[in-house]
């Protein structure tokens, strides 16, 4: 029995708003979570079905839009399965209780002896009903109550089976899923011109662009600059031509790309301690070792460019079809930035490609509004080119590290004080009182440029997300510098800061196992008192045979370890590389617990995709610019890993059917890294402390 | 500037011939997209680099994106809609759902016709040969393992 309503039901409590029963046999249910291809649709349609002893087939997920939707924030930070299934479980099982009383009257019999069987309501003798026959939509009007018993873990069926996705039949049968399909009527193409230099002001815009066949109106709002055309072929010339006849001035110079990790640490920043711990008793610190590790900026490298549709209902009234990752967060900035009440702007999201955080989604959409405000009534859809999404999207933010360590004379840590400098993880729209969106700081009364900020630490923070260590150590100062300039702009990229945090605490508690000659496992398990943590450790090091590799020329194992946020899923990984000709990770085991599995095959699909997804950031990822742009706008300036690079993973998910669940999306990355660093250690002695690990460090590292 | 003149392109699109009456210097991607409404095929980059909008020409896998219409003339052209449908399913449309081969699915429409010239050409490839024959698609979810263990799936179910 719970005491309290989840926490997005209780800011959601009306039913209706969660569930409808049709008579046509199906349950429409709405969450206020996003598809972004992690799954969480059919995840969360899992949970109905159990609760409401239906079969899957009878669920429909309602897409998410702010004109109906539960208001569930943003999509992010892996709380999905934890806050909106919570809610959806508590939901269905309240209208459940519902249903069941409501066939109790009719069926003359107490609602106890009724059971349910994919729809049908079954009680003594030959009594029947069912959902269908019930189905009236005043019976949800009501909200939610503490106090509802949802099914215990054994008495859920769908919940821990690896339901098939219900999005990929469309997905693989070529049927219209994405924003990019969507076809309106009266449909036309947009395309926005993107400056020459971030901050850059447009000047002079001299062309007859407008006189271009199929052109419906060339758009110019201080330096915000686009077309709308008929077609998006006609689109597309127009804005060749109006990029042709643009002129720029000024701009924000960029850091040198060579000196990253000194620009980071000597800019203009804000100092906070993230965490404190000293020790009852003084100790006594025979030497201090001193090291520093740094990350570039990441991008997200969405497979689809950023895309939208705007239409404008009225002088006043906008609609807008997004693939963003929190409708009401992108309403927010819609309506701060044109200076309307939320409540003229409907958002409703369509699926988009993969975005791993917080890409050009949000941005391609204020653009979408910005244009279609010159078609009036019309569906203005606008699509970035691959070039803005590269160089436009907000980046994931550099780090550099810088962490000492106190050792004891007898080498044991004593002593831990970590410095992060790194821009805000998070400038993500709808937070703030200004908006994030990029085209805000474009228009002719332009927003101050949003610097991005850190979320606070017991949300997982941002450049400070797992800087304290979860190890026992018996005395810690964590600091964190966040830039108060963003030259290059940054937002929540995949883990935020852990993926550098977890990195360099990783390679640095190797490091000290391995100058004491301890086997770095037992190290590791020698200083967590946590016993999922050490459980994940054990798991992965014994799937992988940890324990009988042997050592030969040119090849090496390593392992890394973190629960993500400190508070969320717990996962080890071990790291099989070799070093002959090149450096090629073989082999990635991770081990992972997430508590409650909702959906095993969910949970193997994301933690190998992150630890595939990681190896790409650690051995190839780095953002390029030169002192006025970013340079990586193309595939072949931004590579990522490709098929035949790819490693073997396998994946072990420890049972914990009792366990709150917890998000499955992010665990994966910081453990990979660190067990790749870890793994060419092991193979040739030499630390590349700096990523991504690329040959030509590999070679400096060797000296 | 003004769009150029109109031609007509005669092919022969998912096994039925189609004549196309437009400037033929426009992208393949942009006549299926727009004029024939079949949005299967994506868009990721424009220059084929990425393979999101594969399609099968003679036989070859080939980016529709920089393929221009003029090209296609006389030519055999499938698309993800020319190569199965629900009922029935390609091999490797029913592997990739078996394998649940996918996470976002933006670029498994690109890779099936990467795969589906593969099998046409070797019906049994190794696993290095899936591979490589799918080096020109990224995947940015880090499905691949999960793509060529369906690939190999489909061709053993295939096999006689």
């Amino acid at each position: 029995m719970t005491a309290e309503l989840p926490i997005n039901l209780a800011a959601n409590p009306r039913l209706s708003r969660w569930l409808r029963f049709d008579a046509g046999g199906f349950v429409a249910v709405s969450p206020g979570k996003i598809e972004i291809g992690q799954g969480i649709a059919t995840a969360l349609a899992q949970i109905a079905a159990d609760e409401l002893d239906l079969d899957i087939g009878r669920i429909r997920m309602v897409p998410v839009t702010t004109a109906a939707s539960p208001n569930e924030g943003t999509t992010s930070g892996s709380l999905s399965v934890e806050q909106s299934g919570s809610a959806v479980r508590h939901a269905a099982a309240e209208a459940r209780a519902i249903y069941l009383n409501c066939a109790a009257q009719r069926l003359g019999v107490a609602s106890d002896r009724l059971k349910v069987e994919d729809g049908t309501i079954i009680g003594p003798g030959n009594l029947r009903t069912s959902y269908w026959e019930l189905a009236d939509a005043t019976l949800l009007e009501r909200d939610a109550t503490p106090g509802v018993t949802a099914k215990v873990p054994a008495a859920r069926r769908l919940a821990g089976t690896a339901a098939a996705r219900l999005d990929f039949p469309d997905k693989v049968f070529g049927r219209p899923r994405f924003v990019h399909d969507l076809t309106l009527p009266g449909l036309v193409h947009g395309r926005v011109l993107k400056p020459a230099a971030p901050g850059a002001r447009l000047t002079g815009l001299a062309a007859d662009v407008g006189k271009l066949e199929g052109v419906i109106a060339v758009v110019r709002d201080g330096s915000f600059a686009g077309v709308i055309a008929e077609t998006e072929a006609a689109a597309e010339a127009a804005l060749t031509t109006l990029r042709k006849a643009a002129t720029w001035s000024g701009g924000e110079a960029l850091p040198e790309e060579a000196n990253l990790a000194q620009w980071l640490r000597t800019a203009p920043a804000e100092t906070t301690t993230v965490d404190r711990r000293t020790a009852a008793v003084p100790p006594r610190v025979a030497r201090t070792l001193r090291r520093q590790y740094s990350r570039p900026f990441i991008a997200h490298g969405s497979m689809a460019p950023s895309c939208a549709i705007a239409q404008w209902t009225g002088s006043d009234r906008v609609r807008v079809w997004s693939h963003c990752q929190g409708v009401y967060n992108l309403r927010a900035d819609v309506a701060l930035a044109l200076k309307l009440p939320v409540e003229n702007i409907v958002v409703s999201h369509v699926e988009g490609a993969g975005c791993y955080g917080h890409n050009g989604a949000d941005d391609v959409a204020f653009d979408a509004v910005l244009l279609a405000r010159s078609a009036p009534g019309r569906p203005v859809r606008v699509q970035w080119s691959r070039e803005d999404e590269l160089a436009w999207a907000p980046m994931g933010a550099a780090m550099a590290i810088e962490i000492e360590a106190d050792l004891d004379p007898d080498g044991e840590i004593v002593g831990w004080r970590s410095d992060v400098w790194s821009n805000g993880h998070v400038s993500r729209p709808g937070r703030s009182r200004t908006p994030t969106v990029l085209a805000a700081s474009q228009m002719a009364e332009p927003f101050e440029r949003f610097i991005a900020f850190n979320p606070p630490l017991a949300n997982g923070g941002g450049a400070e997300r797992n800087q304290v260590p979860l190890y026992d150590l018996p005395a810690w100062t964590i600091t964190c510098h966040r830039l108060l300039t963003m030259p290059i702009r940054t937002s929540a990229l995949r883990t935020l800061g852990a993926f550098a945090n977890v990195f360099a605490i990783e390679s640095l508690m190797d490091e000290l196992a391995n100058e004491r000659g301890e086997d770095p496992l037992a190290f590791r398990l020698r200083h967590l008192s946590d016993a999922r943590a050490r459980a994940v450790l054990e798991a992965a090091a014994a799937r992988a045979g940890w324990s009988s590799w042997r050592a030969r020329d040119g090849a090496g194992h390593g392992i890394g370890f973190a629960r993500y946020k400190n508070f969320g899923a717990y996962c080890a990984v071990v790291a099989e590389v070799e070093t002959t000709a090149e450096l090629r990770v073989r082999r990635l085991v991770a081990a992972v617990d997430v508590g409650e599995v909702i959906n095993p095959d969910g949970i193997a699909n994301q933690i190998e995709g992150g630890a595939i997804q990681a190896t790409s950031w650690t051995l190839l990822e780095a953002v390029r610019f030169d002192k006025t742009r970013i340079t990586s706008d193309s595939w072949e300036g931004y590579p990522i890993l490709r098929f035949s690079d790819v490693p073997a993973v396998e994946v072990e998910i420890l049972a914990r059917p009792q366990e709150r669940p917890l998000g499955a999306g992010e665990a994966a990355h910081s453990p990979t890294a660190a067990a790749i660093g870890n793994a060419v250690f092991n193979a040739l002695g030499v630390r590349v402390r700096d990523l991504p690990i690329t040959r030509e460090r590999i070679i400096a590292a060797m000296g | 500037m003004n769009a150029r003149a109109s031609e007509a392109t005669t092919f022969t699109l998912n096994g039925v011939e189609r004549t196309i009456t437009a400037d033929a210097a426009r992208s393949l991607l942009s006549v299926l997209r727009d004029e024939l409404g079949l949005t299967g095929t994506r868009f990721g980059c424009g220059v084929n680099q990425c393979g999101a909008c594969n399609v099968i020409i003679d036989g070859q896998a080939v980016a529709a994106c920089d393929t221009p219409l003029w090209a296609t003339a006389g030519k055999r052209i499938t698309t993800i809609e020319g190569l199965g449908t629900p009922e029935h399913p390609h091999p490797l449309q029913r592997a990739f759902l078996d394998e649940q081969a996918m996470q976002c699915g933006y670029c498994i429409a690109g890779i099936l016709m990467s795969a589906a010239a593969l099998l046409t050409r070797d019906p049994n490839p190794s696993e290095t040969q899936v591979r490589t024959a799918l080096d020109r698609n990224l995947c940015r979810c880090g499905a691949h393992n999960r793509i060529v263990r369906a690939v190999l799936r489909a061709a053993k179910e295939e096999a006689p």
